[in-house]
C-alpha cells in the first residue's frame, strides 16, 4: 500500500463515492484492451448503473499508447468528463503523463511491471504484478499478453466490486458465447481479483453499486444501429470503402443483411454490398443502383466525403435518390482520423459545385441511427434526391444506452416510381422532370418498365422537362426554380428538432446530434447556477417553422457544436437574417467530444456580459 | 439476316427505326456514328427489346453517342471517367436487362483508368465499349493517352509518350472478353458486338473510331486511311444465335466454336497464325508482333466464358431487385424484436 498520509487524511474526512465517477484506462494500442474495456463497460451497465465509454484511440494498429475513458453517474450524466477520478496504467509510455492526470484523493491502478513505485503522495495507489498474474495462470503462452489486459478487469471486480457475474455475462456476449476465451479471461479476472482481496487494503472511496436504471436498455454503437435500421429500411445497395470510423458501419450491414435480409421465398440475397475501390466508385455505384430503382447506400468520414462531391453533385441534379452516411472525424484533411468532429456540416449540405442544396439528418443518439437508418430512404426516395446522415465517431464508433429499436411506425415510402400502368395513366404526356403536383417532385421510372415510354435520358447536363438536353435559359431557369420548391417541400418531410424547456428560461440553447448528453447536463449545472435555458435539438436540415420559432422566442440564442466555425450557426444565421444579433456561437473542435463543464463555462461567462 | 416478322420487322414486330435515337451531333464521318449505327443494327437483329437494355457513357465525344441510338432503351450518361461505377450498381436494379457502356480512350484510358481496371475484376455483367480515336475531340484535339509515340499533330506538336493499350491493359485486368475491332470494318465490329452481347460478364471491345476532325491523317493509326490498309484479322469471326444450326461453310479443322451462356455460339475460323483464344499469354504475343509488323490486328483475342459475374457472386434473387415489393425487403417486427434480444 502505498497510499499517501495527506490521502489517507483526506479520506477520513470524505465520504464513499458511489456511482459517480470516472475512469481512464491507458494502454497499448493493439494489445486487445478493447475486449477489457467493452467488459467492464458491460458489466457496469449490467448492474444497472448508467455508464458511458470512449474511446480516445490513436490512428495505429499496434504499439501506441490508446486511452477509453468510462463515466459511471448514478444521476445518468454520460457526456465526457475532462479528468478521472480513477486511473487504470497500463502503457509505459503514457505512464506518468497518466499518473500526473489524476487530482488528488484520485485512486491509481498500475502494472508495477512498468514502475515499482508512484512518486505522488496525495493519491491512492495499488499496484499490479500484472505479469506473475499472467504467468500463473494457464493461459498459453501465444496469448498471455492478450488476457494480460484482464488483469485489470479482476482489480476492478476487486477494488470497485463489480460483479463478476456480470463479467462473466459480458465476456459471454463479446465472444458470443464461445467456451473457451471466455473460460481463458474470466480465469485471470477471477485469480487478479482474489489475488487483490488477499494482498490489497481498500482505502480509497470509489464503489460501485447496483441500480435499477439501465433496465429493458441496451448498449450499442450509432454504427451498429444506422446498419440495423438501414437492413429494416430494406436497403438494396451498399457500395464504400474502408475508412475510419465508418467502416463499422459497413462491417456491421455484412452482420446483418446475411441475417436479415435473405428472401424467404428463395433463400437468395435481396442486398448486395460492394467494397469499391475508392469513394467515387463507392458512390457511383449507389448513385447507378438508386437510379435503377434500389434503396441504395454509401458510407464515408471526411475526406471520403471530398471524394464524393462530383457524384453528389449529379445525384442532386439528375434527381437520383441514395442516403449518404458521414460518420464524422476531425479536419481538414486527414485531419484527426480517430477523433470525432461536426465539421462536415457546410461542406455535406452544399455538397457539389453550382446551386446546391442537401438535405441532411443529424442523429443524435443510436436510437435515431437506428430511426434516421430506415428513414432516410424514405425521404431520399420520396425527394428523389441524396439524403446526408450525419453522424459522427463518438457517436458510430462508441457504445451508447439505448432504449430498445422500434418497428417502423410507417409504410416505406417508395416515392414517385411508377410502372407500366401507371404510365397508361399519363396518356402520353409523361416527363421525367415534370412537375405534375406542385411540389417539385417529378415522377420517375426505372430500368425494367417495359413500356415504350418508360425510358429516359439521365445526364448531368441540361435538360428539360422530358430529360431532353437543353441549353435553353428558359428552360435552366425552370428546372433550377423546382428544385428550390422541392426543397422548400422537403421541410415537411423532416424529423422534428427536440424541444426541452425549463421553467422561466429566457435563453435558449441549439444544438444537435452526439453532443446532446453534455448540453443536457450543462443545462442543468447552468440552472444550479441561476441560468435556466431551454433547448432545442436540431435533427434535419432544412430547419422548419419550430427553429424559427424557438429562435423568435429567446432573448438569446446559443448555438452549441463540435467545430470551429460554428457551421450551424452560420446556416441559421442565412436562414434567420433578421434574429442574427442574438445568436451567438459556442464552438470548439479539439478532437474529444465536448463536456458540460466547457458549455457551462462558454454560456456563464456570456450571460454575465 | 431474315426479316422474320416481315415489312422490315424483326421477331419482336418492331422495325429498326424503334432502335433509333436522337438526330446525332457527332462530325460527319465521326468512326463513333459508324459503331452507332451498327449497335442499332446488331440489337435489332438480335431481337432485343430496347426496353431490355440499359446504356451508360461517361464524357466526352463517345459518351455523347448513346443519345443517338436505342432512346427506347434507359441510359445514364454520368461523369467523366466514373461510367464503370455507375454501371456496376445499376446493374443490380434489374439483372435481367443488358448493360452497355460508351466510353472513349481519354474517358478510359485517362481519368478513368482506375475505374476501367476495377470493373473488369469483378466481372460485371456489361458490355464496355471504348470508341478509340486517340485524341480529346470535343476540348479540340489534345492527345490522348492511347495516341502513338511520334504521331504530329498540327496544333498539338509531337506526342513524345508511349501509349496506353486497351487491350493489353484489359488482359492484365483478367478481362473475360477482350476483343479490337474498327469502326470502318462494320462486318466484323457486327459479329464481335453480338457475341459480346451475349457473354454473361464483362466484355471489352477496343474499337479504333477515327475522329476525322483532329485524327485522321492517312499515317496515323487511328485514322480510316491506316485501318484500312493495315488491318489484319486474327480469325474470321461468326456469331450463330441461340438455337440456330451453324451454317457457315468452313473447314472443320481449323474450326473453333465457343458456346455462350444463352446457348448462342461464337464460331472462329483461323485465317494467318494459329491462336488459342483461352490463353492470355498468346494474346499479348499477338500484340507484339502485330505492333513489330506495323499491323492493326483485330478480333477476340481472349474469352472465358467461366468465370461468375458480379451477380452470379453476390447471390441475388432471380427477380429483378427494383421489382420487389416492400414486404420483402423490410424485415419483420419478430426480426427487430429478435436483434433487440441479441444486442447486450
Amino acid at each position: 500500500m502505498t497510499a499517501s498520509d495527506t490521502a489517507l487524511a483526506e479520506q477520513e474526512n470524505r465520504e464513499q463515492v458511489v456511482n459517480d465517477f470516472s475512469i481512464t484506462i491507458g494502454t497499448v494500442n493493439g494489445s486487445g484492451s478493447q475486449t477489457s474495456n467493452l467488459t467492464i463497460i458491460r458489466s457496469i451497465f449490467k448492474m444497472g448503473i448508467p455508464v458511458s465509454g470512449k474511446n480516445i484511440y490513436p490512428s495505429n494498429i499496434q504499439g501506441m499508447p490508446t486511452w477509453y475513458t468510462i463515466r459511471v453517474s448514478k444521476d445518468g450524466y454520460l457526456a465526457r468528463v475532462p479528468e478521472p477520478d480513477i486511473v487504470v496504467a497500463m502503457c509505459p509510455e503514457s505512464f506518468q503523463e497518466d499518473v500526473d492526470r489524476l487530482p488528488p484523493g484520485g485512486l491509481l491502478i498500475y502494472d508495477q511491471g512498468i514502475r515499482a513505485e508512484v512518486e505522488r503522495e496525495d493519491i491512492f495507489s495499488y499496484p499490479l504484478p500484472v505479469q506473475k498474474l499472467v504467468r500463473a495462470s494457464d493461459a498459453p503462452r501465444n496469448l498471455q499478453d492478450y488476457v494480460a489486459n484482464m488483469v485489470y478487469v479482476g482489480a476492478l471486480v476487486a477494488l470497485l466490486e463489480l460483479e463478476i457475474d456480470k463479467v462473466h455475462q459480458a465476456l459471454d456476449f463479446h465472444f458470443s458465447g464461445r467456451e473457451k476465451p471466455v473460460d481463458l479471461n474470466y480465469k485471470i479476472i477471477q485469480s487478479t481479483a482474489e489475488w487483490c482481496s488477499e494482498n490489497l487494503e481498500k482505502v480509497d472511496p470509489y464503489h460501485l453499486e447496483r441500480m435499477e436504471a439501465t433496465k429493458n436498455l441496451k448498449l450499442v454503437s450509432g454504427n451498429e444501429a444506422a446498419a440495423i435500421g438501414a437492413a429494416f429500411g430494406g436497403v438494396q445497395f451498399m457500395g464504400w470503402y474502408p475508412i475510419t470510423p465508418a467502416t463499422g458501419l459497413a462491417d456491421m450491414l455484412k452482420v446483418y443483411l446475411p441475417k436479415l435480409r435473405k428472401d424467404p421465398e428463395t433463400g437468395k440475397n435481396t442486398f448486395a454490398v460492394v467494397q469499391a475501390e475508392d469513394e467515387l466508385a463507392a458512390i457511383g455505384m449507389a448513385v447507378g443502383a438508386g437510379w435503377g430503382g434500389l434503396r441504395a447506400m454509401t458510407s464515408t468520414s471526411g475526406p471520403g466525403l471530398s471524394l464524393m462531391t462530383e457524384f453528389a453533385g449529379l445525384a442532386y441534379y439528375s434527381e437520383t435518390p441514395l442516403v449518404i452516411w458521414d460518420v464524422q472525424r476531425v479536419g481538414p484533411s486527414t485531419g484527426l482520423p480517430t477523433r470525432t468532429s461536426q465539421g462536415d456540416v457546410i461542406m455535406a449540405h452544399y455538397l457539389g459545385h453550382g446551386d446546391t442544396q442537401n438535405i441532411l439528418l443529424l442523429p443524435g443518439s443510436p436510437y435515431e441511427c437506428f430511426k434516421f437508418g430506415w428513414r432516410s430512404f424514405d425521404i431520399a426516395e420520396r425527394l428523389q434526391t441524396p439524403v446526408y446522415v450525419l453522424s459522427d465517431l463518438d457517436l458510430g464508433v462508441n457504445q451508447w444506452i439505448t432504449e430498445e429499436f422500434e418497428y417502423p411506425e410507417v409504410e416505406m415510402d417508395r416515392g414517385k416510381v411508377i410502372w407500366e400502368d401507371d404510365l397508361e395513366a399519363f396518356e402520353g404526356d409523361w416527363g421525367r422532370y415534370l412537375d405534375v403536383d406542385g411540389d417539385g417532385i417529378p415522377y420517375r421510372t426505372v430500368p425494367g418498365n417495359k413500356h415504350p415510354e418508360s425510358a429516359w435520358f439521365a445526364r448531368g447536363t441540361g435538360h428539360d422537362e422530358y430529360a431532353r438536353y437543353s441549353e435553353d435559359p428558359e428552360d435552366f431557369l425552370k428546372n433550377m426554380e423546382r428544385l428550390r420548391k422541392k426543397y422548400e417541400t422537403a421541410r415537411s418531410l423532416m424529423p422534428e428538432p427536440v424541444l426541452d424547456e425549463m421553467e422561466s428560461a429566457e435563453v435558449g440553447i441549439l444544438a444537435y446530434g452526439s453532443t446532446d448528453p453534455a448540453v443536457q447536463e450543462a443545462r442543468d449545472h447552468l440552472r444550479d447556477r441561476g441560468i435556466p435555458t431551454d433547448s432545442l435539438r436540431l435533427r434535419a436540415i432544412p430547419f422548419t417553422s419550430v427553429v424559427h420559432e424557438f429562435i423568435k422566442a429567446h432573448r438569446q440564442i446559443y448555438v452549441v457544436e463540435m467545430n470551429r466555425d460554428g457551421q450551424v450557426h452560420k446556416l441559421l444565421s442565412l436562414e434567420v437574417p433578421e434574429e442574427t444579433g442574438k445568436m451567438v456561437s459556442v464552438a470548439k473542435v479539439d478532437g474529444l467530444p465536448l463536456t458540460a463543464e466547457w458549455i457551462v463555462d462558454q454560456i456563464e461567462s456570456m450571460e454575465e456580459k | 439476316m431474315a426479316k422474320r416478322g416481315g415489312n422490315g420487322q424483326n421477331e419482336l414486330g418492331l422495325t429498326k427505326d424503334e432502335y433509333r435515337g436522337a438526330p446525332s451531333t457527332l462530325c460527319k464521318g465521326c468512326g463513333h456514328q459508324s459503331i452507332a449505327n451498327q449497335v442499332i443494327s446488331v440489337v435489332y437483329e438480335m431481337d432485343v427489346l430496347p426496353e431490355k437494355i440499359m446504356k451508360f457513357s461517361g464524357i466526352g465525344c463517345s459518351s455523347k453517342s448513346p443519345a443517338y441510338f436505342l432512346s427506347r432503351s434507359f441510359t445514364f450518361n454520368g461523369l467523366h471517367g466514373r461510367m464503370p461505377s455507375l454501371a456496376t450498381g445499376a446493374v443490380f436494379a434489374d439483372h435481367t436487362l443488358k448493360a452497355m457502356g460508351f466510353s472513349g480512350d481519354g474517358d478510359t484510358a485517362s481519368i478513368g483508368m482506375g475505374q476501367f481496371k476495377h470493373i473488369m475484376r469483378r466481372n460485371v455483367p456489361l458490355l464496355y465499349i471504348v470508341e478509340n480515336n486517340g485524341v480529346y475531340g470535343l476540348t479540340k484535339g489534345q492527345f490522348s493517352a492511347t495516341a502513338d509515340q511520334g504521331l504530329e499533330l498540327k496544333k498539338q506538336g509531337l506526342n513524345p509518350y508511349m501509349p496506353v493499350d486497351i487491350v493489353r491493359e484489359a488482359l492484365a485486368s483478367n478481362a473475360t472478353f477482350v476483343a479490337r475491332a474498327f469502326s470502318g470494318d462494320v462486318k466484323q465490329l457486327r459479329e464481335i458486338l453480338k457475341a459480346a452481347l451475349s457473354h454473361e460478364g464483362i466484355a471489352i471491345i477496343d474499337i479504333i473510331s477515327p475522329c476525322v476532325s483532329f485524327n485522321n491523317q492517312d499515317d496515323a493509326l487511328h485514322s480510316y486511311s491506316w485501318g484500312r490498309d493495315h488491318e489484319v484479322a486474327i480469325h474470321d469471326l461468326a456469331y450463330v444465335p441461340p438455337r440456330e444450326e451453324i451454317e457457315v461453310d468452313y473447314d472443320k479443322e481449323v474450326m473453333k466454336k465457343v458456346t455462350m451462356h444463352d446457348g448462342s455460339k461464337i464460331v472462329l475460323q483461323k485465317i494467318g497464325e494459329e491462336h488459342d483464344i483461352s490463353k492470355r499469354v498468346d494474346a499479348v504475343n499477338l500484340l507484339d508482333r502485330a505492333d513489330e509488323e506495323g499491323i492493326l490486328l483485330t478480333g477476340l483475342f481472349y474469352i472465358d466464358t467461366e468465370q461468375p459475374s458480379l451477380i452470379d457472386i453476390k447471390g441475388i434473387t432471380e427477380e429483378p431487385l427494383n421489382r420487389l415489393t416492400n414486404d420483402r425487403i423490410r424485415p419483420s417486427r419478430e426480426d427487430l424484436q429478435d436483434v433487440n434480444e441479441m444486442l447486450f
